[in-house]
């Protein structure tokens, strides 16, 4: 395996970058005085903080590897989780989604469902979105060792242990500023971090145009059309046309609004960064700000993986071969770690590893600081102790940090032991999730949906996930985790993404006509004064006329679509 | 909130590219084979020390234009 060789100026690097972390909290130590100053950063963050915050909480180092694993293994139509799957979407939470959470005042999503429709509906996203939490950050412990431990031959425990206890250490000192500063600081180390790669990569590899040649070699030795790695649109005809195994209705469907629409726009992690902001206007434009650099951001994680997987096919030449693991099929995931050993010396190799490690961090950190929010308002001071002061619920917030931590360091483990029970777990949030959406969607806009028809949508749809899940599976899958637990198979995916992908689309399609059929069965709950600012027709426009143009939502969000759409188009 | 974070920024990109740049200088020149012969240490050095330093004339104007 890669085992890097790292020398003084790279531990250099990187402790700095530990220095700086730490000196952040501690600098911010004495402005964490109210319960909303740690967890909602007292709503002072201007945007392009907020909004650089928000594109980084996403950025986990999963997704980083993660999307250079699927560069390899895809090519350019990985680029349709950015350009399909999150920037219209950001965009919509943007311009549409955020008056309500930002204007209602919620201090957080679980929140907004309670004020909008009633006690159960919030009791159930709050309670599995502060598990899904614990857990996420968990794994992002257990990955990081795990490549750390591949990669540079460090022990599995003080890989968890160091990152676990600076994680802690800043939050507790700086809360949810904290953990946005240091996002800010992570979104510009991995952008300088990995663009030197992307520039000796593509170098290596002779330009765009030399890499089409090389990659157009991958595809066809893999039985594909000559351009299948280097056009992401052509080949979506047909589920059997390209390597991800879907046509472009499960695309746009599942992933471009299902999916897509449910993380971004439900999903806490990310809307506490908007809601941290210091004005509407600086809310609305926070997802909005994510999207510009989020739209470049194939080039920077995606080329990587590309350009692994032509070298590699390139039989020798160029010395670089993706791992293989035990079953004889390529280790994808460690596409961009080993582009790192390969075009990075001493003193830049630092560089590099820091900002993946940074992303591993800020990955636990976006976590924890939604967990110990979403515990401390909608668990702790509503169902167990109601009423206290708010240094009490400060106090539990630090607590909680502690605890959530602590919990995650547990699931880390247990994802060491147990892979099983953690891909488990992630099925089951992704059948939590894939409804969400729905609910959301019908509660803003809609002001007849109901508290009793919102929680059984969601129950509903929940099932409809697992249901499906139950009674497809992909062709090929061995294990009941992947599908078909119920028995029989009805139908047979052609890959386990477009069985993902259609999962969420009838989850999302049942949770949205239960919800609408139960909540016309059942009363009304909610005046309509009581829903003034959380259902569009009842909430005021906010109003516009003294921001420029430029900081405009509607003009930013269709500046940011228009180019979108031509980068599609480019690329198609 | 208290602290720009242009500050930390910057200080901590000016000076990984200042320890970037200077090892550029001074590292053994075989060590770049691997980057395409390219002393990527000392330009990427450059280039982080740049970016660091317009970091924090951004924060030092601000500063000003908010003491007036």
């Amino acid at each position: 395996m890669a085992n890097l060789h790292l020398g003084l100026i790279d531990y250099t690097i990187l402790s700095l970058y530990f220095t700086f972390v730490l000196g952040i909290g501690w600098a911010l130590k004495r402005y964490m005085k109210t319960s909303t100053d740690f967890f909602l950063s007292g709503r002072s963050i201007p945007a392009w903080i907020t909004g650089l915050a928000f594109l980084s909480a996403n950025l986990g180092a999963q997704e980083v590897i993660g999307m250079g694993a699927s560069g390899a293994k895809y090519g350019i139509a990985t680029s349709h989780f950015y350009w399909v799957g999150a920037i219209p979407a950001m965009v919509f939470v943007g311009i549409f989604m955020m008056p309500f959470y930002y204007g209602s005042r919620a201090r957080s999503v679980p929140e907004y469902l309670k004020l909008r429709f009633d006690e159960k509906t919030r009791g159930f996203n709050a309670i599995s979105f502060a598990t899904m939490t614990v857990f996420s950050s968990g794994i992002s412990m257990y990955a990081m060792g795990l490549l750390l431990g591949t990669l540079l031959g460090w022990d599995f425990n003080f890989s968890v242990i160091v990152s676990a206890v600076i994680v802690l250490l800043y939050i507790v000192l700086g809360g949810l500023t904290s953990a946005i500063y240091n996002e800010v600081l992570q979104f510009f180390l991995i952008v300088l971090g990995f663009l030197p790669l992307v520039f000796l990569g593509l170098r290596d590899a002779g330009g765009w145009t030399g890499l089409q040649q090389k990659l157009s070699r991958t595809a066809t030795a893999q039985g594909f059309a000559p351009g299948t790695w280097t056009e992401s649109w052509k080949f979506m005809t047909t589920p059997s046309a390209n390597p991800m195994g879907v046509e472009w209705f499960g695309m746009i469907m599942g992933l471009g609004f299902v999916l897509s629409f449910g993380y971004w726009c439900t999903d806490f992690l990310v809307v506490q960064r908007a809601m941290a902001a210091n004005s509407m206007g600086a809310a609305r434009r926070t997802p909005l700000i994510a999207a510009l650099p989020k739209m470049f951001f194939p080039f920077l994680v995606i080329l990587p993986g590309m350009i692994a997987i032509a070298l590699t096919y390139q039989s020798g030449a160029s010395g670089f071969a993706l791992p293989k693991k035990a079953d004889g099929t390529f280790n994808y995931d460690m596409a961009i770690p080993m582009m790192l050993g390969h075009y990075f010396p001493s003193g830049i190799l630092g560089l590099g590893l820091t900002a993946l490690m940074a992303s591993f961090m800020s990955g636990m950190a976006g976590n924890v600081t939604a967990f110990n929010t979403v515990w401390t308002y909608d668990i702790y001071q509503s169902y167990i102790r109601p009423g206290r002061s708010d240094q009490h619920y400060l106090w539990m917030g630090k607590m909680a940090t502690v605890f959530g931590i602590a919990m995650s360091v547990v699931a880390a483990y247990v994802a060491a032991k147990f892979n099983n029970i953690m891909d488990l777990l992630q099925l089951v949030f992704a059948f939590v999730n894939a409804p969400l959406f729905a609910t959301f969607l019908l509660g803003m806009f809609w002001r007849r949906a109901t508290g009793h028809g919102a929680f059984l949508g969601l129950l509903m749809g929940t099932g409809a996930a697992a249901l499906h899940h139950g009674l497809t599976a992909p062709v090929g899958s061995t294990t009941l985790i992947k599908g078909g637990w119920l028995g029989d198979v009805l139908h047979r995916y052609p890959s386990e993404m477009a069985q993902n992908f259609w999962t969420a689309i009838f989850a999302w399609t049942v949770c949205f006509l239960i919800t609408i059929v139960a909540s016309l069965a059942t009363r009304h709950n909610r005046t309509d004064s009581e829903l003034a600012g959380l259902v569009y027709s009842l909430t005021a426009k906010p109003s516009e006329h003294d921001l420029h143009a430029y900081q405009r939502p509607v003009v930013l969000g269709v500046l940011v679509l228009a180019v979108t759409l031509v980068l599609n188009i480019v690329f198609w | 909130m208290g602290l720009d974070i242009r500050l930390p920024i910057g200080f901590m990109f000016a000076l990984v590219g200042v320890l970037l740049a200077v090892y550029g200088m001074t590292s053994d020149p075989s060590i770049y084979s691997r980057s395409l012969g390219i002393n990527i240490n000392l330009w990427w050095g450059g280039v982080l020390l740049v970016f660091g330093l317009a970091m924090l004339l951004l924060a030092n104007r601000v500063k000003r234009s908010d003491s007036k």
